[in-house]
């Protein structure tokens, strides 16, 4: 099974980092408009979420595309734009329900994440492991794990204020 | 390219706005940042000139770095003469600031003049505006930011914005960017408001074009491997600076009830564990923020739990806000310290200089020079959590005798205050010293005694002096770029080898602030951090400028002394208690009272603090008096300054 990128927005610290070398790796540039991963931020609350392609499944992109430039690479389990077939309509901009399409002003071009083709760096700069490169089945069994320790805790706790009743 | 990065002249008064390249040659004289700025400085403005009158020249600045894939050169330079000390005025902060300018164009600001009514100035790809900002006017610090996003319809929209203080001509406002990253010390903020200018907008999406990008990449990634693995920099990165809180008061190194005390003695409640229990279910895992580009993430984020500020959130408190608002005022209680360092963010306010002053009023009214006549009824005893807070307050908006007169500043509040006032202020330069106490640290005391801006920490202290290293490890540190075979002393208490070590950080803290690094990323509190052998690379991967380290080196000697220059041409002269490289009477003549054993009973000796100071001198190039000696000019190239070549 091909890896896909995991975003924990807990642990963002929001420096953006992952902004700059995406821009440097794929265009030698920085320039965070340029950057396939971009960190929204709420700074009056401390909450910084990064936003990238989740490279869906059933991807509204590739449907939409009218001229079929966009298809699915199942061996690195990503979305791919073939810019030889791209007419550059913007379609996929307007129906990514996560915004992670964009659109590139100064080459005048759609852009996306590509996971470098698979070595993404963005994972590999993000120090706290923000984001992570990871196999799909193992996100949930992390997720599963955490959830049942705070059920466990909570049980816990629950059990302390009967037995104190 | 970074190198295309442009200077903006922007006149207030009337309106004129011209963009000019910065030519090759000025790059490889200063680099960026605060270098250039201090060059900008002593180029545009006239000697003598009224801080807060329209011919005193704000310059605004990221480094030669900034915007590049160089790791944590985020750091936004702001300088002018300043209203604090009729000196130099200088403040360097994080942020997100200084990127955001650089992709909008621009690298460098010189505002000169007074606008008719309260402004901003907003950068937008290459293009400059003066925008109206009445309905700003009189926001707190987070409050504009966000107005500002508002007015211009883009939430993508960095600002750099003076408070309320900054409006009200505190002598000490700061200018802050995000909720707590503030170019902090010596009144930049004054200068804004002087200027009735409320902000400096920048919202940007130009290019810049790394020389070297795959190189870039990779040595950027060794270059985080080496800063993250320091353990300093992993701890700063759990706890923030007041991970030195604890180690430093228990020692001795703590200004506790203004002077009199070296040690706080109740410290445990603002400890940064504490504050993060009280805090806990109001941040993330990590409880920790950075800026642009920053793997070592130092900020800690906080929500006020309790009082008539709880629900409010912040980030810090730093080191400095523990010292400010617990220690010098002996208040050391969690929220003292979390509304104190949430108000001064928000009013736009230097706490060092403000817990600094509130300390020495404190003093002055322990020993009756300032009566409860003077303060309008309120208890200015130390330990006297409310009057802190009151007092910070009545500060910003200048309210009462004391508040209005603190206002100024230490020494034109000692005018004031009168009697023997100013013999109790902490302060070099007029300049209140961090919260620390160097009585037994010669190395540190001459750092205070000789920053360029006043007393402080950040422009050539050696934090590591404190670390007792084997002499070859710092011998290995201090003899790089250039040959040192002098006296060095791993012991903290120890006069002798300190000048070099100081002249030798001086330079440092220069280079990283013209290349625009943090210095959490260079020998500051870190040994075994990048320096000099390494910004080559960085340099050269990034900009395409083929510099050594020696010139590198060159550059900051040559930084450092146009900003000597100017402090000269403002007045300053060696022994001037004002405005000299001279400590206040207290150091020499009271000993430390708490401490670890070889801390308690230390003063510092004056005859060797002399000679420190003559040798320091020697080492900058300056003769006996301080000024430079003309051959001394000639080596760094300066003998023809100002030189107007930008």
């Amino acid at each position: 099974m091909a890896k896909a990128l995991y975003i924990d927005y807990q642990k963002c610290t929001g420096c953006r980092l992952c902004e700059l070398v995406c821009a440097v790796k794929h265009d030698g540039i920085s320039n965070p408009t340029r950057s396939r991963i971009k960190v929204m931020k709420w700074e009056a609350e401390g909450l910084y979420i990064p936003m990238s392609c989740q490279q869906c499944q059933d991807a509204p992109c590739l449907n939409v595309c009218p001229v079929k430039a966009i298809s699915r690479d199942e061996e690195l389990g990503r979305v791919v734009v073939d810019y030889d077939v791209c007419i550059g309509c913007r379609s996929c901009v307007a129906v990514c329900p996560f915004g992670a399409m964009n659109f590139n002003v100064i080459d005048k071009k759609v852009i996306k994440c590509d996971l470098c083709d698979g070595d993404p760096q963005c994972v590999r700069f993000c120090d706290v492991n923000a984001l992570e490169f990871v196999s799909p089945d193992e996100i949930s069994i992390g997720k599963k794990r955490d959830a049942a320790g705070r059920l466990s805790k909570a049980g816990r706790e629950a059990g302390v204020l009967l037995a104190e009743l | 390219m970074p190198l295309k990065r442009k200077i903006a002249y922007i006149d207030l008064t009337t309106g004129d706005i011209e963009v000019k390249p910065i030519p090759i040659e000025v790059r490889k004289k200063f680099l960026g940042g605060r270098g250039l700025d201090a060059y900008l400085l002593y180029n545009h403005t006239k000697k003598g000139c009224d801080p807060i009158g329209p011919d005193n020249t704000l310059m605004v600045s990221g480094g030669i770095l900034t915007a590049t894939c160089a790791s944590a050169t985020a750091r936004t330079h702001v300088m002018a003469k300043s209203p604090l000390t009729g000196l130099l005025g200088s403040a360097n902060m994080g942020g997100f600031f200084a990127p955001e300018m650089a992709w909008a164009g621009f690298h460098h600001l010189v505002i000169k003049g007074k606008a008719k009514h309260p402004v901003y100035i907003y950068i937008h790809n290459g293009e400059i505006e003066i925008r109206d900002a009445e309905g700003i006017w009189g926001l707190p610090v987070t409050d504009a930011q966000w107005a500002i996003r508002d007015d211009l319809g883009d939430q993508e929209v960095k600002s750099m914005v003076c408070g309320p203080a900054g409006e009200n001509l505190v002598a000490y406002a700061n200018v802050m960017t995000g909720i707590k990253n503030s170019g902090g010390r010596s009144g930049m903020g004054c200068v804004m408001g002087s200027k009735n200018l409320k902000a400096v907008a920048a919202r940007g999406t130009m290019d810049i074009k790394i020389a070297h990008p795959v190189e870039a990449l990779e040595y950027n990634k060794r270059f985080i491997d080496q800063i993250i693995s320091a353990k300093v920099n992993q701890t700063q990165g759990t706890l923030g600076t007041p991970f030195i809180w604890g180690a430093t008061n228990s020692w001795g190194g703590i200004r506790c009830r203004n002077f009199q005390y070296n040690q706080c003695e109740y410290a445990d409640d603002i400890e940064p564990e504490r504050i993060d229990e009280i805090c806990e279910e109001t941040m993330g895992p990590y409880h920790m923020t950075g800026c642009f580009g920053c793997q070592v993430h130092c900020r800690a984020q906080y929500k006020i739990t309790e009082g008539p500020y709880a629900g409010r959130y912040d980030e810090g408190p730093e080191y400095t806000s523990q010292g400010a608002f617990g220690g010098e005022t002996d208040t050391p209680r969690a929220n003292t310290v979390l509304v104190g360092n949430h108000l001064v963010d928000q009013y736009g306010m230097d706490n060092l200089e403000t817990g600094s002053l509130i300390a020495w009023a404190m003093e002055l009214y322990e020993k009756g020079i300032l009566t409860k006549k003077d303060t309008d009824g309120l208890d200015l005893s130390f330990g006297n959590d409310e009057a802190v807070i009151e007092m910070i307050d009545r500060i910003c908006y200048r309210k009462g005798f004391v508040g209005d007169t603190l206002a100024k500043g230490g020494i034109q509040a000692s005018k004031v205050f009168g009697k023997d006032s100013f013999q109790y202020l902490i302060q070099v330069k007029g300049m209140s010293n961090l919260h620390s106490d160097e009585r037994a640290t010669p190395a540190l005391a001459l750092n205070i005694a000789t920053g360029s801006r006043g007393s402080d920490h950040l422009r050539s202290r050696p934090a590591i002096d404190l670390y007792h290293l084997p002499q070859d490890v710092l011998r290995r540190i201090y003899s790089t770029p250039i040959p040192y075979d002098g006296p060095l002393s791993s012991e903290h208490t120890e006069y002798i080898g300190k000048p070099w070590q100081v002249f030798w950080q001086e330079n440092c803290y220069m280079a990283v602030d013209c290349l625009g690094i943090c210095k959490y990323h260079t020998t500051f509190l870190g040994a075994t951090l990048p320096n000099f052998e390494d910004w080559p690379k960085v340099l050269y991967y990034n900009t395409g400028l083929d510099m050594t380290p020696e010139e590198i080196w060159m550059v900051a000697r040559r930084c450092n002394m146009i900003e000597r220059l100017f402090n000269l041409r403002e007045g300053l002269t060696r022994n001037d208690l004002e405005k000299g490289d001279m400590l206040n009477h207290r150091y020499f003549d009271e000993p430390t009272r708490r401490g670890a054993p070889e801390v308690v009973g230390r003063v510092i000796e004056k005859d060797k603090f002399i000679k420190m100071i003559d040798e320091f001198y020697e080492h900058k190039g300056l003769d006996k008096d301080g000024n430079p000696k003309p051959e001394t000019l000639k080596e760094l190239d300066i003998e023809n300054e100002p030189s107007h070549l930008v």
